[in-house]
């Protein structure tokens, strides 16, 4: 039984080890050639143009829900008119990272992770390696640069689409002015908060994008490990998400205020 | 980004005719706690054929992955081409690799390129200017009879023709040693002729050096027993002499070791009741 024990433990300390070592080489790989920029921009594509529909209409609902539930709070205290800074404050610093960040563990992590393992279940990573090519900078360079960089950009227009469905809920729902609303919004706004709201996502986006290909890359066992790698990656990618929101959000907290 | 092996004038001389290209020296590996090779040695001399037979999981592949540096020996020495591969780092292998073209079992093709891109992606990576490149694509799709096929994706083909695809890709950059994983398996017999007969004349003409896994006895012995040779501007498959022949070797693998090594006579002569049931 203990075997069992110390087996799993040290498998789970190689793979680790393997990840940090896959980070760091994705670190060499950015800065020395060669590049692959057709790859880095179908990627870009694939990855941001393709996640658009999704984080909208996350941001979208979030935001109205949020003016919904905060509307009725507010009001005990008799402070209804400050449901948009309520909005734009907690989209900006909190939800809009991580609801975007979460939505793209699961459409993008679970994609790569499907890719490159069906790659290496198929033998096409040891053909690239084969022909000469380096898979980390063929394929894993490209997607982990799109996820990081796109993930900011999503998630402002996340935020974005969360303030409008704020105030389309405050204008119809609560009573509450369009001036009054939008006051609101932009007194709430630190430039600290704006800082947190960029700087999350792009370190959520690199999370999930090195878990999407570390996982890939290690699938065997053939469609079914395929299945397993895609299921790893979400469950990873989403708990490391929150795990890592919630030891960056006092670190930034000290930093950027 | 062509990367040429310097050599000293030494090495190149050691490295002509008759010399070794490929070197097994007392190769091990295991997976886990299942020994796959135990102590493996054998030589491929430079444009001669070793055809590796045995049952499925052998080893067989693995041999393949090894050469290629796709794996790393537990313990034993590997040379090829004159570089020692075992202890070799990713970056180097690259310069190794550009002289070993490699057939994958299942034919390993980019799903996401065409079958064109397939064929011409060494090519296009190492620089090669495209006009140039889909020439030398249509000669080797040509030659493997899925001329009309340049433009599909690979998921629109047939088994047989995905490895047909995997042969072009393997030869398209004209690499100095071929390694053919069941290159054959799953061809009806007239295209795994065409295959063997491919084999052969580069073998022959080309004095590529090749490395034949297969399960089908037939191309085995084809690929051993037959030369191919220039007639002016003709290309025949003829029988082999007695010289040629000797110049393909046979290796059986079983339980991790090499159970029997010699010529198509050798073979077709031993007493052996496991190569006996094996033949038959
Ligand atoms: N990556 C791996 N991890 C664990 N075991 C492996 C791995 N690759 C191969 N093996 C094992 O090594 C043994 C040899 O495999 P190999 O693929 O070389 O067999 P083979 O002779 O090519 O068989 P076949 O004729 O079926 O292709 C098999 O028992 C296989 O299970
Ligand atoms: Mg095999």
């Amino acid at each position: 039984m203990l075997s069992q024990a110390e087996r799993w433990i040290k498998a789970a300390i190689l793979e680790v080890q393997e990840f940090v070592q896959l980070v760091g080489a994705v670190f060499r790989a950015m800065v020395s050639p060669p590049y692959y920029r057709r790859d880095v921009i179908l990627q870009f594509e694939a990855i941001g143009i393709g996640s658009l529909m999704v984080v909208s209409l996350t941001g979208f609902f979030t935001g109205a829900a949020l003016a919904l539930q905060t509307g009725q709070t507010l009001d005990r205290f008799g402070a209804r008119t400050l449901v948009g800074q309520l909005v734009s404050a907690s989209m900006i610093r909190e939800l809009g990272p991580v609801l975007t960040a979460l939505m793209l563990a699961g459409r993008v992590g679970s994609g790569i992770a499907a890719e490159l393992g069906s790659m290496a279940v198929t033998d096409q990573i040891n053909a690239l390696r084969a022909l000469g090519t380096d898979p980390l900078r063929k394929l894993v360079v490209p997607r982990v640069l799109a996820v990081t960089l796109m993930a900011p950009v999503l998630t402002v227009i996340a935020d974005t689409f969360a303030i409008v469905a704020g105030w389309l809920i405050s204008v119809t729902n609560l009573g509450v002015g369009s001036s009054t609303y939008w006051t609101a919004v932009l007194e709430g706004l630190y430039l600290g908060d704006a800082w947190q709201g960029i700087i999350k996502p792009f370190v959520l986006g690199f999370v999930i994008g090195t878990i999407g290909c570390h996982v890939g890359l290690r699938t065997s066992g053939g469609t079914q490990g395929v299945g397993r790698s895609t299921t790893n990656a979400v469950v990873v990618a989403s708990v490391l998400v929150i795990a890592v929101d919630f030891f960056l959000t006092p670190l930034l907290m000290r930093v950027v205020y | 980004m062509t990367v040429t092996a310097e050599r000293s004038p030494a090495l190149e001389e050691a490295l002509g005719p008759g010399s070794p290209i490929v070197v097994f020296d007392r190769v091990s590996l295991a997976f886990d706690d299942k020994v796959v090779l135990r102590e493996i040695s054998f030589t491929l001399i430079k444009g001669q054929t070793k055809i590796f037979l045995g049952a499925s999981g052998s080893g067989k592949s693995t041999i393949l992955k090894l050469i290629i540096g796709l794996l790393k020996p537990d313990s034993g020495v590997i040379w090829v081409n004159g570089e020692r591969v075992d202890d070799k780092g990713e970056a180097d292998l690259m310069k190794v690799r550009t002289d070993l073209g490699m057939v994958f079992q299942e034919g390993a093709l980019f799903d996401s390129l065409t079958v064109a891109e397939n064929v011409g992606y060494k090519l296009l990576e190492e620089g090669m200017p495209d006009a140039q490149v889909w020439d030398r694509v249509g000669e080797v799709l040509g030659f493997i009879g899925l001329g009309e096929y340049a433009d599909r994706m690979p998921s629109e083909l047939s088994g047989g023709q995905r490895r047909r695809v995997a042969i072009a890709r393997a030869m398209a950059y004209k690499p100095r040693i071929l390694l053919y994983d069941e290159a054959t398996t799953g061809l009806d017999p007239m295209m795994a002729d065409t295959v063997d007969n491919e084999i052969i004349k580069l073998r022959d003409l080309e004095e590529i050096s090749s490395i034949v896994v297969t399960h089908q006895l037939r191309d085995a012995f084809r690929v051993a027993t037959h030369e191919a040779r220039r007639d002016g501007t003709d290309i025949r498959i003829v029988t082999a002499g007695a010289e040629k022949a000797e110049e393909a070797e046979f290796i059986m693998l079983k339980d991790g070791v090499i159970h029997f090594e010699g010529h198509a006579t050798d073979l077709r002569q031993s007493r052996d009741p496991y190569l006996r049931s094996f033949l038959s």
